[in-house]
């Protein structure tokens, strides 16, 4: 008896040792895909600043907020059916497993219910009803809006691959990069769009501001938003559009009501003549620059291409592709390929001293 | 080897399927009716939305007597089918001829309506939108005017050369059904090109 | 790869000349060699369009990358999907379907033999046209393009004026001559469910993988069409100046959406019920029980071929439509999920209570009815319109279709290459192998699949060749890359399984599932006749009827 309880014992402890054994192995390997883990996330999930995040969950604007409420009760209604039918599926799997030394019968051949069919009929139907009508609601809460009169008109227009932007009644052009004064609940200034297209179809998504409309050439679409905070807000283009869909990038800054009144002015006084850049603006106004460009109060007043005369007061240039820096302009005219291969501007083929001319006649351009 | 261990019980009701061949055609009449819908949809949605050019009532005229070519060869076809089942090969030979030449009329009739409109109306299909949608409509009913001629020419031979049998009715009928398609197809595009269009 | 070289009894087949057995396979009307082409044409192209993938993916797998240039990528996007829907789901399935559906109904071959061969033919020659575009796409001279118009070809972007040269017209025309093929096949469908089956298989005791290839039928005369009309049409504007779509003479872009998605909808339930066809085959006899709710699971099946006619403009809800229009189609597509829910809640109703193997064919049931499940759910967050216009147009979408795809799809269709390989070649597959590929494909389905949804939420559109840093993308677009290779290398493990199995698995019999329905009654493989005398049945399940006389189907349906 003592001689086996002692094997007894001495078994158990190699079990306890090797348990203990595989128990640190199971450790060093769930450390292991941890670190790599860390090490991935620290790489390329360094979370980026958040205000340059344009999560649909972060609405700033009463169309993405209205979107959000109403995708949280979608989200709600589809994670219960989620968790209910996951619920059945892996109970079932597990219950209803064939187990080991089974007799070998067939289990009782049950061919229907009808009371079982008809409630898991009935049932979603009645979900179905609540998310349609929940969803009607929103649909003419924003697409049937009323526009109010210190509404700011925009009309946008999709270009392959960039964004043209007139305010009609501010008198004002620009393009990529949209201004709007903030709205104030109380005294409701949101901004209405137009949307149109000049070539092919176009789609106009800033996620924290609306959701997406499409620019279709030959019909006009309209949206409306009404930021409340200040702030830069990203989005690009969401519709295939060609080559460079993937750089027709959106910045819509949201200004405080002074500044956007300052922006306003800037962008309507016209081009103040300066005769330190003559050499660049004669290269401009001589050569195809002026087919497709235009500024305001010079000759040029082409339409296929951004309007120019306030280019030095955007921030990147390209719609979006490149910053707007002297290097980036210069490189721009002198190779569009070699930041947005299949863009429609041409390479300039300018020889090295007219592009210098002609960068200093841009940067003139505030 | 097929393990086919049934018994056949006796006294057994007889199987009876429909036939593959009308299941067949009406099926692909399904598919064509589709394909017309779409064009006829474009059609009506592009009415007076044409930017420039000749409009439909500027250079359309009722096609009466080509139409009543077709319909007729309804008719026509219908009897040498019934002529086919009712094993007096003779007739079917001769209503089926009638039909062909009735066919044969109304596909003529639309190549001079369009010579017309081209050269003497200046419509083509490049014109405008009418242009475009009405080529297209009345030119894909012609297509299958003509692929339905080809197949009657192709059976009129076959008849002249005495291998059209009283056994055939059946395929001959099936064709039926597709010339009557194409018909009723003319009917509609009739109605929605030269009646509501214009 | 064919009876000829396993059946028993076939020592003369095997000696004929090499020449002699693929002019064989090139000749023939019988609807197995045809179905095994399908397949085997499908496979190769799966391989091909999986390629495509990897390489978008690689590209993507950090922002602004340069591992192929924007037009390049765009070709790969539009040949990526254009392939796999039409040159590897589409005949896949129809593979299946006419290999399956005369064993099935007790009948020797289709309807109409010819034209099953040449439903083939156009679909592989529309194929090889489609990827004849990378060598001759902008004339003979002219360097090869494929079309970079995307799978769904947008107009004005397909016009001459945007799309200059010939690689839209391949995509066109490719696409009209392979839907001839698949209007063929489904006309074959129809009239081969309808006028073919073996007496006593009335349509109400016809196995259910008949009833839906039957509304799959039905479907594809009424889909396929409106897209040949309107290729018909660009083809139209392309060659002979029209204007169907020529948006400067007053035509319309919305109109080539309209027509295209009349196709596109019921174009993705066409690729699906099939899916679902297997999966009512397989869950029963892995669970012992019969299909729970056979009535309800057909009127279900008819329901959702209706309804999804009317969907479609639920790809459309950014396009500017009325509220009222919005909110029809908003209606359509949540009504159309309850008959697919209820078939959802039939195939649990079926495992449940029954003595469930979690053989390879029943692994692979069991993960679409997982993913199915949910791809169904996110399918209703993107069918409430205004949620729509946030999530359209981005990774989710993206995400969600291919989670009913290849989390659906492809899962059914490994669980009926599984079960219904050893009928075809006479051999089991390796169960092993079998477990590898599921596994790694499940692992690698969810790593891709599962994060894509996250930088849809986050703001990243579709359809672009690179993407801004900074707006927290990066980590999910290389989880998702990662995923893809896991899905590789999955897929290599089922081609060798594939090709192992041939020579080595082990001998099937001819039921080695100890299945009900009448393929497994034949031997494995069948022979050409199919069935030596057509046989009689009594109830849906005739096998189980000779296997328990004692309690046969017929006294109790």
């Amino acid at each position: 008896m003592r001689k086996a309880s002692t094997a007894d014992a001495d078994s158990e402890v190699r079990q306890a040792r090797q348990v203990r054994s595989l128990a640190r192995e199971v450790a060093a390997i769930a450390a292991l895909l941890a670190g790599v883990l860390l090490a991935a996330t620290l790489c390329f999930g360094a979370p980026a600043d958040p205000s340059q995040i344009p999560s649909i969950f972060r609405p700033q604007s009463t169309p993405a907020n209205s979107i959000l409420h109403l995708s949280l009760l979608v989200l709600a209604i589809t994670g219960a059916i989620f968790a209910v039918v996951f619920s059945l599926l892996a109970y079932s799997v597990r219950k209803f497993r064939q187990r080991d030394g089974d007799d070998g019968r067939e289990p009782a051949q049950v061919y229907g219910s009808n009371q079982v069919e008809l409630a898991w009929t009935v049932i979603p139907i009645l979900i179905v009803l609540v998310l349609f009508l929940a969803t009607a609601r929103v649909i003419h809460s924003i697409q049937d809006a009323p526009k109010p009169a210190g509404a700011i008109e925009v009309i946008a227009i999709g270009h392959q691959f960039w964004w043209e932007f007139r305010y009609p009644t501010l008198g004002v052009v620009t393009a990529n990069e949209l201004h709007v004064p903030a709205s104030n609940p109380a005294n409701s200034t949101p901004t209405f769009l137009t949307l149109l297209s000049a070539d092919t179809d176009h789609s106009f998504w800033v996620p924290q501001l609306a959701g997406k409309t499409d620019l279709i050439p030959n019909r006009s679409n309209h949206i409306w938003i009404d930021p409340q905070e200040t702030g830069v807000y990203l989005g690009q283009c969401a519709q295939y559009c060609g080559t460079q869909h993937a750089k027709m990038l959106l910045r819509v800054y949201v200004d405080s009501p002074q500044q956007f009144d300052e922006w306003v002015r800037e962008q309507k006084r016209l081009w103040v003549s300066n005769d330190t850049v003559a050499e660049g603006r004669r290269i401009f106004e001589t050569t195809a620059c002026v087919n497709c460009h235009a500024v305001a109060g010079t000759v040029a007043d082409g339409r296929f291409g951004p309007d120019l005369t306030h280019l030095m007061s955007r921030d990147t240039i390209a719609a979006g592709a490149a910053p707007n820096t002297r290097e980036n302009l210069r490189a721009w005219i002198e190779q569009p390929d070699s930041i947005k291969p299949g863009s429609l501007m041409p390479a300039m083929q300018l020889n090295e001293k007219d592009l210098e001319a002609l960068t200093d006649y841009l940067e003139t351009l505030r | 080897m097929s393990s086919a261990a049934y018994t056949r019980t006796t006294a057994e009701p007889e199987w009876v399927l429909p036939s593959r061949g009308r299941v067949g055609m009406f099926s692909l009449i399904g598919a064509e009716s589709a394909v017309f819908t779409i064009f006829v949809v474009a059609y009506i949605f592009y009415i007076g939305k044409s930017v420039a050019g000749p409009t439909p009532a500027d250079v359309l005229e009722l096609p009466i007597f080509s139409t009543i070519c077709l319909l007729s060869s309804s008719l026509t076809i219908h009897l040498a089918v019934r002529a086919l089942h009712q094993a007096k090969v003779g007739a079917f030979g001769l209503w089926w001829f009638v039909t062909m030449a009735l066919g044969t009329i109304f596909l003529v009739s639309t190549g001079r309506e369009w010579h017309h409109l081209i050269y003497d109306k200046g419509l083509t299909v490049s014109t405008n939108l009418f242009g475009t949608t009405y080529y297209s409509l009345v030119g894909l009913h012609a297509f299958h005017v003509t692929v339905g001629l080809l197949i009657i020419a192709l059976a009129m031979v076959f008849t002249l050369f005495r291998k059209v049998k009283p056994e055939h009715g059946e395929r001959a009928e099936v064709f039926s059904l597709y010339w009557h398609f194409v018909d009723v197809v003319w009917v509609i595009v009739f109605t929605v090109v030269y009646i509501i269009g214009r | 790869m064919s009876s000829e070289s396993i059946a028993l009894g076939t020592v003369i087949e095997s000696a004929r000349p090499i020449g002699e057995r693929l002019h064989d396979w090139v000749v023939t009307v019988d609807h197995k060699k045809l179905g095994i082409l399908y397949i085997l044409y499908a496979l190769f192209f799966l391989v091909v369009a999986g390629i495509e993938a990897i390489i978008m993916r690689i590209q993507l797998i950090v922002p602004h990358n340069h591992f192929v240039s924007p037009q390049t990528f765009n070709r790969m996007m539009t040949m990526h999907g254009t392939t796999m829907i039409f040159f590897m789901v589409m005949p896949i399935l129809f593979g299946f379907g006419t290999y399956l559906i005369p064993l099935m109904i007790g009948a020797r071959d289709m309807a109409f033999p010819r034209l099953n061969a040449f439903s083939f033919w156009m679909t592989a020659f529309g194929g090889l046209l489609l990827y004849f575009s990378f060598i001759g796409g902008n004339g003979l001279y002219g360097a090869g393009t494929a079309p970079d118009v995307g799978w769904w070809a947008y107009a004005p972007l397909t016009s001459r004026a945007f799309s200059v040269g010939h690689s839209t017209d391949f995509w066109t025309l490719a696409l009209l001559v392979s839907g001839i093929g698949s209007i063929g096949a489904g006309v074959n469908f129809i009239a081969t469910i309808l006028c073919m089956r073996c007496p006593g298989m009335t349509l109400g005791k016809m196995p259910l993988l008949a009833w839906l290839n039957l509304v799959v039928g039905g479907m594809v005369i009424f889909c396929i069409s409106p897209l040949t009309a309107a290729q018909i049409m660009l083809c139209i504007d392309r060659y002979l100046g029209g204007h169907f779509f020529d948006t400067q003479a007053g035509g319309s872009a919305v109109l080539w959406m309209h027509f295209f998605w009349i196709f596109g909808h019921p174009e993705v339930y066409i690729l699906v019920v099939p899916a679902f066809a297997f999966v009512s085959e397989i869950v029963p006899v892995f669970s012992r029980k019969p299909i729970f709710g056979y009535p309800i699971m057909v009127a279900a099946t008819i329901a959702i071929g209706f309804i999804s006619f009317s969907v479609w403009a639920h790809h459309m809800f950014t396009v500017g439509m009325s509220a009222y229009g919005n909110s029809f189609f908003v209606f359509t597509t949540v009504a159309i999920a309850v008959p697919t829910g209820i078939k959802i809640f039939n195939w649990l109703g079926t495992m449940w209570g029954g003595k469930i193997l979690l053989r390879v064919p029943m692994l692979f049931c069991i993960g679409f009815l997982f993913q199915f499940l949910i791809a169904g759910l996110t399918g209703i967050m993107l069918g409430t319109a205004p949620f729509n216009w946030q999530l359209s147009g981005s990774y989710f979408v993206v995400a969600h279709f291919h989670y009913v795809i290849v989390g659906g799809i492809v899962f059914a269709l490994f669980g009926a290459f599984y079960y219904w390989y050893p009928k075809m070649s006479g051999r089991m597959c390796n169960e092993t192998l079998g477990k590898w590929h599921f596994w790694l494909f499940l692992i690698g389905f969810h790593l891709t699949f599962d994060f894509m949804h996250i930088p849809g939420i986050l703001g990243m559109p579709r359809r672009i060749y690179t993407y801004e840093p900074g707006r927290g993308w990066e980590l999910w677009n290389l989880i998702v890359t990662i995923g893809a290779f896991f899905q590789a290398a999955a897929i290599l493990v089922f081609v060798v399984n594939l090709l192992w199995s041939l020579r080595k698995g082990e001998p099937a019999g001819n039921d080695p599932w100890d299945a009900w329905t009448l393929e497994w009654s034949t031997s494995s493989p069948p022979p050409d006749y199919d069935f030596a005398t057509t046989p009689v049945v009594r109830s849906r399940r005739p096998l189980w009827d000779l296997k328990h006389p004692e309690d046969p189907d017929w006294k109790y349906e």
